[in-house]
């Protein structure tokens, strides 16, 4: 199986990112709606490592699972981590900063979503678009 | 064939009806087919595609830049995409708390009720309504073994969930009273004592006690910095406030509180009330003491409960239906 990943340090590592995840997207077959979703969904994990964690990256695989095919996207950190998860994935909580979607926007925009936090050691969150 | 199935050929359609002649007609399918959409949870994101396929099947010879410019749409509409998602879960969870106080409410209902007692020399009137949801108002009677009837009317400072949970913890040191202590006074500094303990510090409750004894027509009673009463004097014609001094409920737990006597005759009223009554504020301002009494006496010579409701529905009406307090009412006539 092909992997790669982009580091992200600076805003433009977030282009790089989405630019990654909608050429694997397009290979596998997904229509464009699906290649917005995630495209925006890498966006917004990428803008949380920029934003939080000051610097990790986002590593882009296909999967396979029997008949069924799509892509993982894992975003991967060594920032502060996050204290209370049920908080930030409440809805409403980082968007009425207007910090965009959020992590229940990633969630909502993929189809399977998985995230663990250590504070003092970072955070890694996988999340799974499967295509129809 | 659900409406997944068919929207492709459906929007098709409006758009070449459109495309050959502009009719309103169109237009109007085009605000139908958008309910729709809304109804069967299509996102933003997949109308700009599906308006993106329908155009390039409609007229293939487009030129490749107006194509390319829908891309940009598409990316652009993604944030209204996440937020209308965002609005569809943050409406069920509003449902779901509006259900869970719907039930607190009538929990409460049922937790707080009160019996009217009977007795054939007083008729008792009641009526109490909550500003919100939850009451921040309550009212309880005790029928005693001699015979003494026992009021009480309260009001908490602050409304809603807080204070219904507050006045929960009232009704429970009442019911808890021995029946020995039943002067207003005594009540008062007990209940006083509970709040004192346990209720936040920002918390203020006021409350009138009071007790009728019906072998001497008394009425005795106590007041923590509640809204004064009422007191109809039938022989003269005159109404006269129920005047009592004493501290709010929770400030110090060493308060003493004064008890006050009136002798009742027949035909005369008691009428206890909450704040939510005398602050009764209209476009003018708020309601004039005399402006109260001249609806009470409008109605004095009715039954107790007909006077609560009548004032109310008077109140209520002045107000334009809109209150913004817990409303209480509480009328005792000596009828025999």
């Amino acid at each position: 199986m092909m992997d790669s990943s982009v580091k992200i340090i600076n805003e433009w590592d977030i282009v790089a990112a989405r630019q990654l995840g909608r050429n694997v997207a397009k290979e596998l077959g997904f229509g464009i709606v699906d290649q917005a979703r995630i495209t925006t969904a890498i966006s917004e994990l990428a803008r949380n490592i920029y934003l939080y964690a000051g610097q990790g990256e986002i590593i882009i695989e296909k999967v396979e699972n029997g008949a069924k095919k799509g892509m993982t996207i894992i975003s991967r950190d060594a920032g502060p981590g996050i204290s209370d998860l049920r908080k930030v994935m409440e809805d409403g909580f980082s968007t009425s900063g207007g910090l965009g979607a959020g992590l229940p926007g990633v969630k909502r925009l993929m189809d399977e979503f998985s995230i663990e936090s250590t504070l003092g050691e970072g955070t890694l969150i996988q999340s799974v678009k499967w295509l129809r | 064939m659900n409406f997944r199935d068919t929207m492709l050929d459906n929007y098709k359609e409006i758009l070449k009806t459109y495309i050959s002649d502009q009719t309103e007609q169109a237009l109007y399918l085009s605000e139908k087919f958008s309910r729709k959409l809304l109804e069967c949870k299509v996102s933003p994101e997949e109308m700009i595609s599906l308006h993106k396929t329908s155009i390039m099947e409609l007229e293939p010879d487009l030129p490749e830049s107006l194509l390319l410019s829908l891309d940009i749409l598409l990316e652009v509409m993604m944030a209204y995409g996440l937020a209308y998602r965002e609005h569809q879960s943050l409406r069920t969870i509003q449902r779901e708390l509006i259900n869970e106080i719907e039930v607190a409410a009538s929990m409460q209902q049922t937790l707080l009720g009160t019996q009217i007692p009977h007795l054939s020399s007083l008729d008792i009137g009641a009526i109490s309504v909550p500003a919100k949801q939850m009451s921040g108002d309550y009212y309880h009677f005790v029928s005693h073994e001699n015979g003494a009837i026992s009021v009480a009317i309260a009001d908490i400072i602050g409304k809603g969930i807080p204070a219904a949970l507050c006045m929960s913890m009232i009704k429970y040191s009442m019911d808890s009273m021995p029946d020995d202590s039943q002067a207003p006074g005594d009540v008062l500094e007990r209940l006083n004592r509970v709040v004192e303990q346990n209720v936040d510090p920002t918390m203020f409750i006021t409350m009138f006690s009071g007790l009728y004894h019906p072998e001497n027509h008394t009425f005795h009673y106590s007041s923590a910095g509640h809204e004064p009463g009422f007191f109809y004097n039938s022989e003269k014609g005159i109404f006269e406030e129920l005047k009592a001094k004493g501290l709010l409920l929770g400030v110090d737990k060493k308060a003493k509180y004064n008890e006050y006597e009136r002798k009742v005759e027949v035909g005369d009223v008691i009428l206890l009330m909450s704040d939510g009554v005398t602050e009764c504020r209209t476009e003018d301002g708020f309601l004039e003491v005399d402006t109260l009494i001249g609806y009470i006496e409008k109605y004095i010579q009715l039954g107790a409960q007909d006077i609560a409701d009548k004032v109310y529905k008077e109140l209520e009406y002045l107000q334009d239906f809109q209150l913004r307090d817990d409303f209480t009412l509480i009328i005792l006539k000596r009828i025999a």
